[in-house]
Parts: structure tokens; C-alpha cells; sequence
């Protein structure tokens, strides 16, 4: 089983993320469970989703604690959050950011990879909302769901044109971390 | 939920469970949005909107109010449906009251959640607990799937003849109303054809006058109660029975009025009720794989309370703990004492300690499941601790 925590604020799709990522997966074959760390949420404050991802039925309940994948939206979280905290070693943290990763400082010793999601969101998208966009990065960084699959479950979620520029900033993304 | 099916959908459990209640063709819904139940309410609104679903749905000011309007409309012969949670159901409970005594089978879905004060949003099943005397039958679901089963079983099983009980259907708010995951929609045909048209037995009805809830004196009183009382009894045989007959149309089936699971041979046995049945059970794994003979009691129906099946099923075990998400302040809990209570007069002399886990949201992990199993083999040499609040933060108290 692989375990994914999403941390963004507010407004910025976390929880549209992680049902994308189940939505995916399953599209792929496989199980899945996605949902929210329920949390009194409101518009700019940090919020966490979850996902799991397994060849068997997924009956556990609990939240991710040691999860395989992070992703970051927002990178100013690094300053409130723990946001690598219980990261596997072996795992992958993606962070949505325009710095290079050497001065973020995270405490991890796993995979970082960053990305400029805001910029790709921003030419593409024209909104700096890069839940999409932080999905082709992690499909392209983990293999974990096939990137028609996460066409597929994004075209079923956002229709017409909008749908299409969110194709294709997954797209970009996902070559970009490739 | 075991094998994947064409069918799955990987959707909300809240949808999913407005989705079922579509398929039972309530004639009328009443109810009150409050956290965390408020996805199913919308849902079905948008589902009336939309034409998919042929009912009334009455908005109305308050749960007492969605409530009472079932009344009427169950009364008049329709089938009826509303959700809730909380302090959402602790405001119906006057009507509870009234549901139940007036035979009326209203289904409602109970998206457990702890009570104020202090004011807590999160998931815990005081709430229904909390109301496990007001003559409903209470069925506890697992995962999305079960919930989505137990909605169309539940209105079978209520509007039964002999039965004539309302039935809350409670699924742990948040963990389950929230949860993304696959669930097989039910098919609007098969479920037309498992749950035919509400039959009602008397109905209010102007050219055949006729009284519900009336005035009962002292003469009459007690042989209301023990009808009901009886009718409960009996709903054991018909919950079972509808499984069973669930299972033959939809081909799932996960216990009656229980679930065991690795109990055959288990020396710790853990009991719980809802979701924290799905960490169990991967915990249980984990444990068997290192030789720990650790099985499972899943209580799908807690009302009525099954004492014969738990007697059976937990005959063998040598010590037993029971995990719930509510505490009965100034005794125990729930789950615990009604156990102990259905073994005193049996010859199980089995040692049973209890934990409070869970409560207002607070997450239970594999790691407390293992901590609890430690407990209870301790007390195969004796109880120390008959009841406690697990992961207490003594810290801050």
C-alpha cells in the first residue's frame, strides 16, 4: 500500500487532489481511499488530505502518518507545518515552489523534488490554483497512477476548457519532473 | 467490499448513501443540514431538483421539526427518510420517542458524531449510543459499501409486518460521509424489486378515520411497551434473514447481527461497532502474521442487542476487550455493559476490560489496537483496569 499526505491552505484543492488521485488510481485497477483531515476549514489556513493506493481492498481507517509521497502547494507552509514530518526515507516529497530545494531546509532524508507549479498554473490555468498541476508533478515523480488515468479522472471532474488547460498543465508538470 | 466489480465508483460515501436512499423512493424527506451529515441531505435535494428522485423534501427549522414531519408522513403511509447527527439528534429525541412508539418504519442514516459540550464537529457515537433505549433499531456499518447496503436493508427489514420499528442506519461521520472510496452504487431495479412499495398496514386517513399515538392509561400502557419490546426481539430473525436475501440479489453479505472475524481460534478477542472495524481487522493481520492469536466481534446490530450470537460467538475466547467511541459518564460504556450484562446469567466467565478510543475525532491507529491487545493479555492474569480512556493526555489534565 502507498500512502500520500497533501498539505495546501484553504481554497487551494487539497481535498479535490487526493479524490483525483483515488479516482486515478482506481481507473488504473487498483484500490483506493481518499479524504480530508477533517479539520475546521476555512479559506487560507492549512489544511492536509490523504490517499491511499493498494492492490487490495483498503480497509484501514486511520490517518497517514508515515506517508510514501508529500505534496506541498503552498511552500509558505514550510513555515508553519512539519510538512515532511514521518516521510519515508525511500518516500518522495514534491513541493510547489520557485527556490532551489538546497535552501528550503527539510527535514527529510527523502527524494525532494520542487517544481514551479504556480508559474505553470498561472500561464496555463491563468489562476493560481495548482492542485492539477501538483498532480501531473506527482504522477510524473511517482509512477503511482497512469497519466491517462489521471487524464481520464481530471476530465471527468473539470469539463470543456477548462478541462483541457488542466490536461495540459498536468502535462507540463509531468514532463517537466520526468 | 472484497472483489472489484464493473459497477465500482470511486465516490463520496455521503453520495453513495444518498444514491441508496434514492433507490428506496422515499415519498418523503425532512430534514436539517448540520456537520457532518449535510453532504447526504444535499445531495438528495439536488437529486429531487434534478427529477432523479420523486419525493417531497421538506426543509424545515430544526431537526425536532424534520422529525415530526415523519411522523405525519409515515402516518399517512409514506415512506419516509431523514438524516442527522448530534446535537441534531439529541433535539429529535422527543419524536424519537414518538417514532418508535407509534410503529412508524422511518430509516434515517446517523452520521455519528460527538456531543457538546465542549463543541466538537468531529466523529464519535455518543450520539446514537446515547439513544440506544428510544426503541429504534441501530445498525453500525463498516465502510461506505455497508452503509450503502444496510440503507436498502434497513427500510425491509422496518416496514416488515411483524417488525414495524424505525431503524437508524449510523455510519462515523466524517470517516465515512467524507471518504472517497470504490462502493457499488446499488441498481434503481434491483432495489425496486428487494424493497417493492411501502405496504403500510393503517394509514391516517380522513374517509376511515382512525387515531395514532393515542392517549395510554395505566391499563394499557406496559402491553404498548412490550410489543415493542417483542417486535424488537424478533427483528433479529428478519435483520439476518434480509442479509441473507441481500446477499442472494447484490451478492454481498458481511454478518447478520454480528461479524466475526479470526475468532474461531482467538484467545484476545476485540469487539467494537462502525468503522474502526477496517483498522482492526489490518491490525488483527498484522498480529496473526507474528502468531498472536488476536480475532475480531464487529456488532453490526447493537439494537437489538444480539446477546445469543455474542454468547456463541465469544464462548472461546479467554479475554475480551471492547473498543467503543462513547462513554456512559458515571458507569462505563455502552457496548461494555450490555456484554457484561448478556454473559452474567450464561457460564462465560471470560475477563472483559473496555476502552473509551476515539472520542471527538480523535484518530485510532494501529499502533492503539496493538496497545489495547498488550492490555488485554495482562488481564488474562487479572484486571487491573475494568474501564479507561485510551491515549488519555494525562499531561494536560
Amino acid at each position: 500500500m502507498k500512502e500520500i499526505r497533501l498539505h495546501g491552505r484553504g481554497g487551494q484543492g487539497s481535498v479535490t487532489a487526493a479524490e483525483i488521485i483515488a479516482v486515478a488510481a482506481f481507473e488504473d485497477k487498483r484500490f483506493s481511499q481518499a479524504f480530508p483531515a477533517f479539520g475546521v476549514e476555512r479559506r487560507g489556513a492549512p489544511v492536509m488530505a490523504f490517499a491511499r493506493i493498494a492492490d487490495r481492498p483498503i480497509r484501514i481507517r486511520s490517518q497517514v502518518y508515515e506517508p510514501d509521497y508529500i505534496i506541498v502547494q503552498d511552500v509558505t507552509l514550510l513555515d508553519v507545518v512539519d510538512v515532511a514530518g514521518g516521510l519515508k526515507p525511500t518516500g518522495k516529497i514534491i513541493i510547489n515552489t520557485d527556490r532551489p530545494k538546497e535552501t528550503l531546509k527539510l527535514k527529510t532524508d527523502a527524494e525532494i523534488i520542487t517544481i514551479d507549479a504556480t508559474k505553470i498554473a498561472m500561464e496555463i490555468l491563468g489562476r493560481p490554483i495548482v492542485n492539477t498541476t501538483m498532480l501531473g508533478a506527482f504522477c510524473g515523480a511517482s509512477r503511482e497512477v497512469g497519466l491517462e488515468s489521471l487524464n481520464k479522472a481530471i476530465s471527468e471532474r473539470f469539463k470543456g476548457e477548462l478541462g483541457k488547460k488542466n490536461l495540459l498543465a498536468i502535462k507540463t508538470a509531468y514532463e517537466r519532473v520526468s | 467490499m472484497s472483489e472489484k466489480t464493473a459497477n465500482m465508483k470511486v465516490v463520496e460515501g455521503s453520495y453513495a448513501v444518498a444514491h441508496a436512499v434514492m433507490c428506496c423512493r422515499p415519498d418523503v424527506i425532512s430534514a436539517y443540514p448540520i456537520t457532518p451529515q449535510t453532504h447526504i441531505v444535499e445531495n438528495l435535494s439536488q437529486m429531487v431538483a434534478n427529477g432523479e428522485l420523486d419525493s417531497e423534501f421538506l426543509t424545515v427549522d430544526s431537526e425536532f421539526s424534520a422529525l415530526s414531519v415523519l411522523v405525519g408522513a409515515s402516518a399517512c403511509g409514506g415512506r419516509s427518510y431523514s438524516s442527522t447527527t448530534s446535537q441534531g439528534l439529541a433535539l429529535m429525541y422527543e419524536v424519537l420517542y414518538n417514532v418508535s412508539g407509534m410503529r412508524l418504519p422511518v430509516v434515517m442514516n446517523v452520521a455519528n458524531r460527538a456531543m457538546g459540550a465542549p463543541l466538537n464537529i468531529w466523529n464519535d457515537q455518543q450520539d446514537a449510543i446515547g439513544a440506544r433505549d428510544v426503541g429504534w433499531i441501530q445498525i453500525y456499518a463498516e465502510n461506505v459499501q455497508e452503509a450503502v447496503d444496510a440503507t436498502l436493508q434497513a427500510y425491509k427489514i422496518a416496514e416488515d409486518a411483524q417488525i414495524r420499528t424505525p431503524i437508524m442506519v449510523c455510519m462515523d461521520g466524517f470517516i465515512l460521509t467524507h471518504v472517497y472510496e470504490p462502493v457499488e452504487l446499488l441498481d434503481k431495479e434491483m432495489a425496486r424489486e428487494f424493497l417493492p412499495d411501502y405496504q403500510p398496514p393503517a394509514i391516517l386517513d380522513p374517509a376511515h378515520p382512525m387515531t395514532f399515538g393515542a392517549f395510554a392509561d395505566p391499563s394499557t400502557y406496559t402491553e404498548f411497551r412490550y410489543q415493542q419490546f417483542e417486535a424488537q426481539l424478533k427483528s433479529m430473525e428478519k435483520i439476518e434473514l434480509v442479509a441473507r436475501e441481500f446477499e442472494e440479489t447484490f451478492g454481498r453479505y458481511y454478518g447478520g447481527l454480528l461479524e466475526s472475524y479470526f475468532v474461531e481460534d482467538a484467545e484476545i478477542v476485540i469487539i467494537t461497532l462502525g468503522s474502526v472495524v477496517g483498522t482492526i481487522k489490518d491490525a488483527i493481520d498484522a498480529m496473526r502474521s507474528e502468531g498472536k492469536k488476536v480475532g475480531l466481534v464487529k456488532v453490526r446490530s447493537y439494537r437489538p442487542f444480539p446477546v445469543q450470537a455474542l454468547r456463541k460467538a465469544l464462548k472461546n475466547a479467554s479475554v475480551i476487550a471492547v473498543v467503543e467511541k462513547d462513554v456512559a459518564i458515571g458507569s462505563e460504556a455502552g457496548l461494555l455493559t450490555d456484554l457484561k450484562a448478556a454473559f452474567y446469567n450464561s457460564n462465560i466467565r471470560t475477563p472483559i476490560i473496555g476502552f473509551a478510543a476515539g472520542l471527538g475525532g480523535r484518530d485510532i491507529t494501529v499502533k492503539d489496537i496493538s496497545k489495547i491487545v498488550a492490555k488485554a493479555e495482562a488481564a488474562r492474569k487479572g484486571i487491573e483496569s475494568e474501564f479507561e480512556f485510551l491515549d488519555l493526555r494525562k499531561e494536560i489534565l
